[in-house]
């Protein structure tokens, strides 16, 4: 079973690496690798090359890099259009105004016409941090996830980026990509392959299930060190492929811990919190404790204390899991 | 490699006449398919039938039997809901059996109430929602200027349509990257559903818009298929810019109940005037 496979992969790794790295980053450096193996790759960016780096291959393939200027709805069709002669577009701008200004161009013409196109999306969640709540996109995955032939994935670190990114070149269909600003820690090491409707079990444990999404699965990973610490064995899952969900990997995980928190830095509803709860509500309902932001927009300030104000610490992880399980 | 390509072309029709025929034809189709169908878009699609079969009957390179030959132009029907047009010419040209057109609309049917790429042959791409098919042309432009195919991208724009920003965006992006190989058309028919388009949001000086965003600009009268056919033919030699003709049309053309009226947009045709328009394009 692939969950043993993963498992015992992750717990086979040596200590973790002290180096962080930033999936925004990692998928830049990744896209450009990628050009030299796929002359069909072309990229496209809405003004923001730099901050999505797409500007690495802008600089190497610059015949293959088309600037589309701040016009978010014409990114999207123009690299729809690509898809449909043949090309593999990768289009980045921030992840507010890829899923929301260009909601229903994604929708009519790369979801609705099956495009091959790939939306990779930087400054997903609070911690964007400073340019405050127009810029900290806190939808954008339950408005991909509604999306019918849309995957939707976010990485929890560098070598995910990577896979995934490499992933997404070879895969024949939409994909959204959500990365980030902040460095993470690393959690994999460089064999991991991404597999599409596969979640990763990061840490075994009997008595509840912790499940991340991206910047979140590092928070869950300390809040079990933290519920260790009081004798509570947690598991933690990563769900980076948000859609297609590894829901055999989250009923199992309810049947065998009886309770489950889920922590993602998005609103609550529509995205993983409401992924795991319509699984498990139709099919094994157990105590579930849903960790994101509620009905709220963002506000400027550093990361770390926006995690804090907005209760997406691994604190607040271990405090959740503290009442699923009381629940049990 | 050309030679190759000129020997598989389906051949042109040049003759004015057949052409005025052929969307004669495409105008009884419609009027027939809606009537059976009970709802769709009656005005618009009158209004650029001439056009459309200007376009694949005389202008686009394809091969009627092959419609994902790589080597053919393209066209994006971005003004959606004129989809019974582009059904009634794609069924004379043997994209699909001309049977198919008394299915518009209905629940099973390859000819969804908009263009659906993944139920219909020769239609390239979903649309149906307004202002996208010039975004989607201009990528499909780029693609074949990489492919280093000859290929040819055509567009067919609603008037009310360019009320949409993005229209504009793609306006500048085709301009910006010297797209040559797009040729956009503007249904300028001068009506959409709530009224005359100078009462619901002016489009005038709409020429001078389009050559101020770079374009090659025409105007023409869209029901002229001579001068349809000379404009699209002085297009072919513009280099480093993209073309736009502006069609001027009538709302509705070839059934005078329906005639520049914005109650026809977008519904069928009563007992009464199906009748009439029958009378009107000649059935026999």
């Amino acid at each position: 079973m692939s969950l043993f496979f993963k498992v015992a992969k992750y717990l086979a790794r040596e200590k973790p690496l002290s180096a962080k790295e930033s999936t925004r980053v990692e998928y830049g450096k990744t896209l450009a690798k990628l050009g030299e193996e796929y002359p069909d790759i072309v990229v496209l960016d809405a003004d923001l090359s730099g901050s999505t780096q797409t500007k690495h291959f802008a600089q190497v393939f610059k015949d293959r890099f088309f600037n589309m200027g701040i016009a978010e709805q014409d990114l999207m069709g123009t690299a729809a259009g690509l898809a449909l002669g043949g090309k593999i577009p990768f289009a980045s701008t921030f992840a507010m105004f890829a899923t929301g200004r260009a909601w229903e161009q994604i929708r009519q013409t790369i979801a609705y016409g099956n495009l091959n196109v790939k939306i990779v999306a930087s400054h997903g969640g609070v911690t964007v941090g400073e340019d405050g709540g127009s810029h900290q996109a806190l939808e954008d995955l339950a408005l991909m996830r509604i999306l019918p032939n849309m995957v939707v994935l976010v990485p929890a670190d560098g070598p995910e980026t990577r896979a995934m990114t490499r992933w997404a070149a070879a895969y024949q269909g939409p994909v959204y990509m959500r990365t980030g600003r902040l460095a993470l820690p690393v959690i994999y090491d460089d064999s991991y392959r991404f597999e599409l409707g596969r979640g990763s079990v990061l840490r075994l444990g009997g008595d509840v299930t912790l499940m991340g999404l991206g910047v979140m699965v590092h928070a869950c990973l300390e809040a079990a060190d933290l519920l260790a610490g009081a004798g509570i064995a947690a598991r933690v899952v990563n769900l980076s492929c948000l859609k297609p969900l590894d829901w055999e990997l989250v009923v199992a995980c309810a049947r065998e811990t009886g309770a489950v928190v889920t922590a993602e830095e998005h609103m609550v509803a529509g995205a993983l919190g409401s992924a795991v709860s319509e699984i498990l509500s139709e099919h094994y309902p157990v105590p579930v404790k849903r960790i994101g932001l509620r009905d709220t927009f963002g506000i400027s300030g550093k990361p770390e204390l926006l995690l804090k104000h907005f209760g997406l610490t691994a604190a607040d992880v271990a405090a959740a899991a503290r009442q699923v399980i009381a629940r049990k | 490699m050309e030679n190759q390509v000129a020997a598989q072309l389906t051949l042109p029709i040049l003759d004015p006449g057949r052409l005025q025929e052929l969307a004669r034809q495409v105008r009884l189709d419609i009027v027939e398919m809606l009537y059976r169908s009970g709802s769709g878009h009656l005005g618009g699609s009158l209004s650029a039938a001439d056009l459309l079969v200007a376009l694949f009957f005389a202008e686009m390179r394809r091969q009627a039997d092959n419609p994902c030959w790589p080597h053919r132009d393209r066209f994006i029907l971005s003004k959606g809901h004129g989809a019974p047009a582009l059904y009634a010419v794609l069924s004379r040209l043997g994209y699909f059996p001309r049977e198919e057109l008394a299915t518009l609309r209905r629940f099973g049917s390859m000819l969804q109430g908009h263009p659906d790429s993944s139920c219909t042959p020769g239609v390239e791409i979903p649309t149906g929602s307004l202002g996208q098919g010039l975004s989607i042309a201009n990528g499909l432009a780029l693609a074949a200027r990489l492919n280093r195919l000859n290929s040819r991208i055509f567009v067919l724009l609603g008037d009310g349509e360019s009320q949409e920003g993005q229209i504009w965006e793609a306006a500048m992006s085709a301009a910006h990257y010297g797209l040559d190989n797009i040729m956009a058309i503007v249904d300028r028919n001068r009506l959409q559903i709530d009224g005359r388009t100078s009462e619901v949001m002016s489009l005038e000086p709409l020429a001078p818009k389009w050559q101020a965003f770079g374009w090659h600009t025409l105007e023409v009268d869209g029901h002229d298929i001579p001068q349809i056919l000379e404009a699209l033919k002085s297009c072919r030699g513009v280099t480093g810019k993209p073309s736009v003709i502006i069609a001027h049309t009538v709302k509705g053309k070839g059934v005078s109940v329906f005639e520049d009226k914005a109650k026809y947009h977008g519904v069928a045709p009563n007992d009464e005037e199906y009748q009439q328009a029958l009378k009107e394009l000649g059935a026999a």
